[in-house]
């Protein structure tokens, strides 16, 4: 191996789009072999720099050595020429066809199905990858999905592999499997590129993390060398606050009961959801961790009542049956709910923030008198919501596609805290926002706990689940796990329920009776 | 090399503003480029169907009768639009109304009343909205697209009113003209207001203009379409429902076209007859964009379309093109309108291709 040229440098790279630096003379250096860790925020323009060595996007300016030779990359096609592969974050994969056919889909080489198929068993085998070529991809988990994307990466015999954001949709066991994958990947002299904002599996797999701000590199360090959080303020460029939990946090009465919620799926790809049974009591905050696309989009409907249940009775706010009611209804009686897609779903982006909070406190706030809109209350409203949460912004006219993801987060949860709801159901409240929102979220979370309201946070991400929430469940094809007290279960343990093991009998149940019963 | 559209960041107020105007005068100087180049006078042309209306004041009145249905009609087709609710039909909500006002006359030709032309016009908006019921019905329960279906009926409708003036609805008077029975003295509404050039029908279009402003910029309900429009998802978020939006704004549009068809028929025609059917309710499509779905820049775009139909039929007498030109210069609008919206959100930028090249080089 022929440590002294480097396997890609990337020099005083520049990239601007309208209104922003994407990315301000970055120089990177990867060697052959090395798992490196690009670090940073959302915004800070990791992804626009990997799309520049994938060829998605040409930089403005900058050199770039592929092993020491200069070169510039037009297409991904020239790049996977060069032997660069790239997993993303979102698959690319029709879900009606098998492994091997989506594999043949993305390949740039006409090969029979047949050799195919023999040299995707040679690379699962040679990596100890799990997947069987012949399932349809429908059927398979995300873990899965994303060993088909890494094997058609891997047939390209790559130098260098991207990977953006790949542990965000697995469970912990298979980010153990992928981790091993990839150590055996740099073992053979394939260099990895690995980007991600979280930052114990950086400490955990990287050999050199690069850290990115507003477009800069700050800093350059040995993961090894550093802590979680010396890394995380690198990121952020700031003290990282911590989200102060009340000690003397005394939950009340049952505030929010949900019995046999049963849905059938909607289209082929929907997820049904099965018997599910929770409760929440007042000041407490429940998790539901899971995979993506196990019924999270599905309940957040159903809880919402964008979706309405069977039976009134099947979800009950202070023993009031709200199934039957649509959410203007359950809004009046003090149920909030902020969906995941902020854009187009939590809040319109063409619409102003005014406009925006009018969608959905107009009937608490009392903004409407005769069937007509009062502007001044919309906008005084609006306003309290901008101070309140410091959202960034031009002030109530700004229009919501303008905020960035963080800013625009802090807005919709502000507008749904500040009606005091009785009941909040929130799920992926970080999800790409940047760590300095996040921390302002997690807090008012917390808040407004404390004052007695009901809390129900569905994430993918446990790290964020486990640091806010009193207790926890994992939904999984649509079924709710019984509830444990956070720190009465193990990482491992809801690891194996969000990959479908359903502890129903033994210890697990056991002890959510005794979650249950006090 | 290839040209490729960039999302703008934000954009400007005043160039959204500005667009239609732009649109007009882009419009004047390609028409009169077309018509110059298949030998026509373009300049005089242009002249004639722009100008004379407004500068000759006997063209006025015939302004105004124009104006008064495409304003009526794209009113209503602005707030179906604003919901993406796409009511091609209105030219057959059009003639289903009229012909339900007509039904009225031709029930009641010997009583003297002054309500009969009040429950003409009532009939007429209940036409016009049970015309569009129809396409509403198919697109809530079945999820037929309302584009196809409204547009179809619009053939329906042609086919009923000839049928019908043909037919059980033919003036025994008439010659065997294809044409309904003259209306009664109390059936019929003046030309003009009396001493002025304002038609009944545009005096009914400004009050009906202030209702429907007040009715988008101000109430829930102006609020529920727009989300409808802009982000479905948000709206059921809302709680407002996609199913009562495509109804209500079917029904509006339809009430609103049925409403124009009844005005013009026993304002200005005083029968229906087979000239009856003039393509309001397509040009109102164009009105509607034209005034960017904003009740008063309908109101403004109406007269325009107006001033392009009254000069299309003086430059065919003047400068002799033929009577497609006036219909020519509207589609042309339309298409500037909508090509100035995409350069309003988009910017256009030409990318070379000096990057492939290298890449090129640098595979060798």
């Amino acid at each position: 191996m022929e440590t002294s040229v480097a396997q890609l440098e990337l020099r005083e790279i520049c990239k601007s789009f309208p209104n922003v630096v994407a990315n301000d003379h970055v120089n990177l250096t990867v060697n052959p072999g090395e798992i490196h860790a690009l670090l940073g925020e959302n915004g800070a323009g990791k992804s626009t720099l990997v799309k520049m060595i994938y060829g998605i996007v040409a930089p403005d300016s900058g050199q770039m050595f592929w092993a020491g030779d200069s070169v510039s990359i037009s297409n991904p096609k020239a790049a996977r020429k060069l032997g660069i592969g790239m997993v993303f974050q979102h698959f690319s994969l029709f879900e009606a066809m098998t492994v091997l056919e989506n594999i043949a889909l993305g390949l740039d080489r006409k090969t029979s199905l047949r050799d195919l198929k023999t040299e995707v068993l040679a690379v699962l085998n040679d990596y100890g990858l799990q997947l069987d070529p012949d399932r349809v991809v429908s059927t398979l988990s995300v873990g899965e999905r994303q060993r088909v994307e890494i094997v058609r990466a891997l047939l390209l015999d790559p130098k260098l592999l991207i990977m953006d954001e790949p542990t965000s949709v697995l469970t912990p066991q298979e980010v153990g499997q992928l981790f091993e994958t990839l150590r055996k990947l740099a073992a053979k002299g394939c260099s990895i590129l690995y980007i991600s904002h979280k930052l114990q599996e950086i400490v955990a797999l990287c050999d050199t993390a690069t850290i990115l701000r507003g477009g800069r590199v700050v800093a350059t360090c040995n993961p090894r060398n550093e802590t979680s959080r010396s890394m995380a303020e690198l990121m952020i460029g700031a003290n990282l606050r911590e989200v102060v939990k009340g000690d003397r946090r005394n939950l009340g009465d049952i505030k929010f009961e949900v019995s046999n919620l049963t849905l059938q799926k909607v289209g082929d790809f929907g997820t049904a959801l099965e018997g599910i049974n929770f409760s929440v009591r007042s000041g407490e905050i429940l998790g539901i961790a899971g995979v993506a696309g196990n019924g999270q989009n599905e309940l957040m409907e159903a809880l919402g009542g964008e979706v309405l249940a069977g039976a009134p009775n099947v979800i009950c706010l202070d023993h009031k049956g709200l199934g039957r009611l649509g959410p203007i209804q359950r809004r009046a009686l003090g149920l909030g709910a902020v969906p995941e897609e902020r854009h187009g779903h939590a809040a319109v982006s063409e619409f102003s923030l005014k406009d925006n909070a009018i969608l959905t406190a107009r009937t608490r706030m009392n903004m409407v008198r005769m069937s007509l809109i009062e502007n001044a209350k919309a906008n005084a409203y609006c306003d309290q919501i901008i101070k309140t949460f410091a959202v960034k912004s031009q002030g109530p006219q700004s229009l919501a596609g303008s905020l960035s993801g963080g800013n625009l987060q802090k807005f919709i949860m502000g507008r749904e805290i500040l009606q005091d709801p009785e009941v909040l159901i929130v799920s992926q409240p970080t999800w790409g926002v940047d760590a300095g929102a996040a921390s302002a979220i997690h807090q008012a979370i917390v808040d407004l706990a404390a004052k007695g309201s009901a809390m129900v946070i569905i994430s993918q991400d446990l790290d964020e689940l486990l640091t806010l929430c009193d207790s926890l469940a994992v939904i999984n094809l649509g079924r709710l796990s019984p509830t444990f007290k956070v720190g009465d279960v193990s990482i491992d343990e809801i690891g194996l329920l969000m990959g479908g093991v359903h502890g129903e009998q033994g210890s697990k149940g056991a002890r959510a009776e005794a979650v249950n019963a006090h | 090399m290839r040209i490729k559209f960039e999302r703008r960041a934000e954009p400007s107020r005043l160039m959204q503003i500005l667009t239609p105007f732009v649109a007009v005068i882009v419009t004047m100087l390609i028409g009169g480029m077309v018509f110059s180049l298949l030998g026509y006078d373009g300049a005089n042309a242009v002249k004639e169907i722009f100008f004379t209306p407004v500068l000759a004041s006997y063209k006025w009145l015939d302004v105004a009768t124009k104006s008064a249905p495409l304003i009526l009609i794209a009113l209503g087709l602005s707030l179906g639009n604003q919901a993406k609710v796409w009511n091609i039909g209105a030219e057959g909500q059009y003639i289903a109304g009229a012909l339900a006002g007509a039904f009225v006359a031709y029930l009641t030709p010997n009583v003297q009343s002054p309500l009969i032309v009040l429950a003409m016009l009532v009939s007429g908006i209940v036409g016009g909205a049970l015309w569009a019921a129809i396409p509403a019905f198919l697109r809530t329960k079945f999820n037929v697209n309302e584009v196809l279906s409204s547009l179809m009926l619009v053939y329906v409708a042609l086919q009923l009113l000839s049928y019908l003036i043909t037919g059980p609805w033919k003036d025994p008077q008439g010659h065997n003209f294809p044409q309904t029975a003259p209306f009664t003295d109390a059936q019929l509404l003046p030309h003009a207001l009396p001493g002025t050039y304002i038609p009944p029908g545009l005096l009914i279009a400004f009050v009906f203009m202030l209702i429907f402003w007040l009715l988008t910029s101000r109430s829930v309900y102006g609020f529920e379409v727009r989300v409808v429009g802009a982000a479905p998802s948000a709206a059921r978020y809302a709680g407002f429902t996609a199913a009562r939006t495509v109804w209500s704004t079917m029904l509006i549009g339809g009430a609103m076209a049925g409403l124009a068809g009844i005005l013009e028929a026993t304002s200005q025609l005083g029968q229906i007859n087979l000239g009856f059917p003039s393509n309001y309710g397509f040009t109102a499509i164009i009105v509607s964009f034209l005034g960017r779905l904003h009740p008063v820049g309908v109101f403004i775009a109406g007269i325009v379309l107006a001033i392009t139909y009254v000069g299309g039929q003086v430059a065919q007498t003047v400068v002799h093109v033929p009577s497609a030109s006036g219909g020519i210069f509207q589609a042309l609008m339309l298409f500037m309108i909508l090509a100035g919206d995409v350069l309003v959100r988009y910017r256009l930028r030409i990318v070379t291709n000096f990057s492939q090249t290298l890449a090129i080089n640098a595979a060798k």
